[in-house]
């Protein structure tokens, strides 16, 4: 698939599906999406492996845009882009965006093959500057 | 010569089991100002270091490093696994086999350098780096027995954290809140510089 991928790291498995499901119903099948949430034991938190399973899920040669909750989830997807193949490195996008929102706009964008660029401002058109 | 497998292995092991015993207190320190899992996961990360200690100690000093690094970024769970995972990934980069003290502050100085860039901290903002960064500086610059002189200057640094009003990480969310309570990444910091200088001064 062309259309860039959009993936989703919550704190919370249950908030990461829950938004990946508004995003499938939202926008439909023609973006790659991948979600992860939870720390290595199940409990709240994230986890660097499951991050790194998820990008290799919803990877598109058009890139990933990743969207996060709080602190942990960004540092550790941060550290997740870091351990990719150097090919794959620059081609993921963190989103300064809302979570729920953000995954839905980028989704939308992305849905219309719009470049990584473009459905990362999208996203993080979002927040307040 | 290098470091002899006995003595990294006894640092390791003294480094997760201090962070183990002190988890509860990490985590009460963490529920006042921040989400509240910062003992939980460290006690993972480190617990999931001393499963692997035979085989780590058997690495030289820099492979050793690099193991535990990523052993926390994969382990840990919260945005200390990446924090303490680079502080220790940048160590292992930057130390020889057999560091000389010059090397150890030179190397320090990389991993605080790659810690402020992975937080997109600085000293000064209620974190791990307000002990890390005071601890370099003793190590820099002191000759004679070392050990006491960096858990001082730790300790004095994680009290410092105290009256900070945290600009970084969860703690910045409650803003003049966050005043009042020592940051527990500072204590968990403080913790580990206990526990190697205490092992390394048993061996001297």
């Amino acid at each position: 698939m062309s259309n860039v991928g959009i993936v989703i790291v919550s704190h919370s498995p249950d908030v990461a599906k829950g938004t990946a499901d508004m995003v499938r119903q939202m926008v439909g099948p023609e973006v790659p999406l991948a979600w992860c949430g939870g720390n290595p034991d199940g409990g709240l938190g994230t986890d660097v492996g499951a991050i790194l399973t998820a990008i290799d899920q919803a990877w598109s040669d058009a890139g990933v845009a990743v969207l996060v909750d709080l602190g942990g989830a960004e540092t550790n997807s941060e550290m997740a882009v870091e351990m990719l193949p150097e090919a794959r490195r620059g081609r993921v996008a963190i989103c300064n965006a809302p979570i729920v929102e953000g995954a839905v706009i980028a989704a939308t964008e992305a849905s219309g093959g719009a470049a990584l660029d473009e459905v990362r401002r999208t996203a993080e058109e979002l927040s307040p500057q | 010569m290098d470091v002899p497998a006995d003595l990294l292995k006894a640092t390791i092991r003294a480094v997760a089991e201090r962070i183990t015993a002190h988890a509860e207190e990490l985590t009460a320190l963490d529920q006042a100002i921040g989400d509240g899992d910062h003992g939980i996961n460290l006690r993972r990360g480190f617990g999931a270091v001393l499963a692997e200690l035979d085989a780590t100690a058997a690495k030289p000093l820099p492979e050793a490093l690099r193991a535990i690094g990523t052993t926390l970024v994969m382990k840990v769970g919260g945005a200390s696994g990446p924090l303490y995972g680079t502080l220790f990934l940048t160590l292992g980069k930057e130390l020889p086999a057999a560091p000389t003290r010059a090397e150890a502050a030179r190397a320090l100085a990389a991993a605080i350098a790659a810690v402020q860039a992975r937080g997109k901290s600085e000293p000064g903002q209620k974190t791990m780096l307000d002990v890390l960064a005071p601890v370099q500086r003793a190590l820099a610059g002191a000759d004679g027995p070392l050990g006491a002189a960096l858990r001082r200057a730790a300790d004095q640094a994680a009290e410092a954290t105290v009256p900070m009003q945290a600009t970084r990480g969860r703690a910045s969310f409650l803003g003049p809140r966050s005043i009042g309570h020592m940051d527990p990444g500072a204590r968990s910091s403080a913790l580990i510089v206990a526990a190697v200088t205490e092992v390394l001064e048993s061996a001297a």
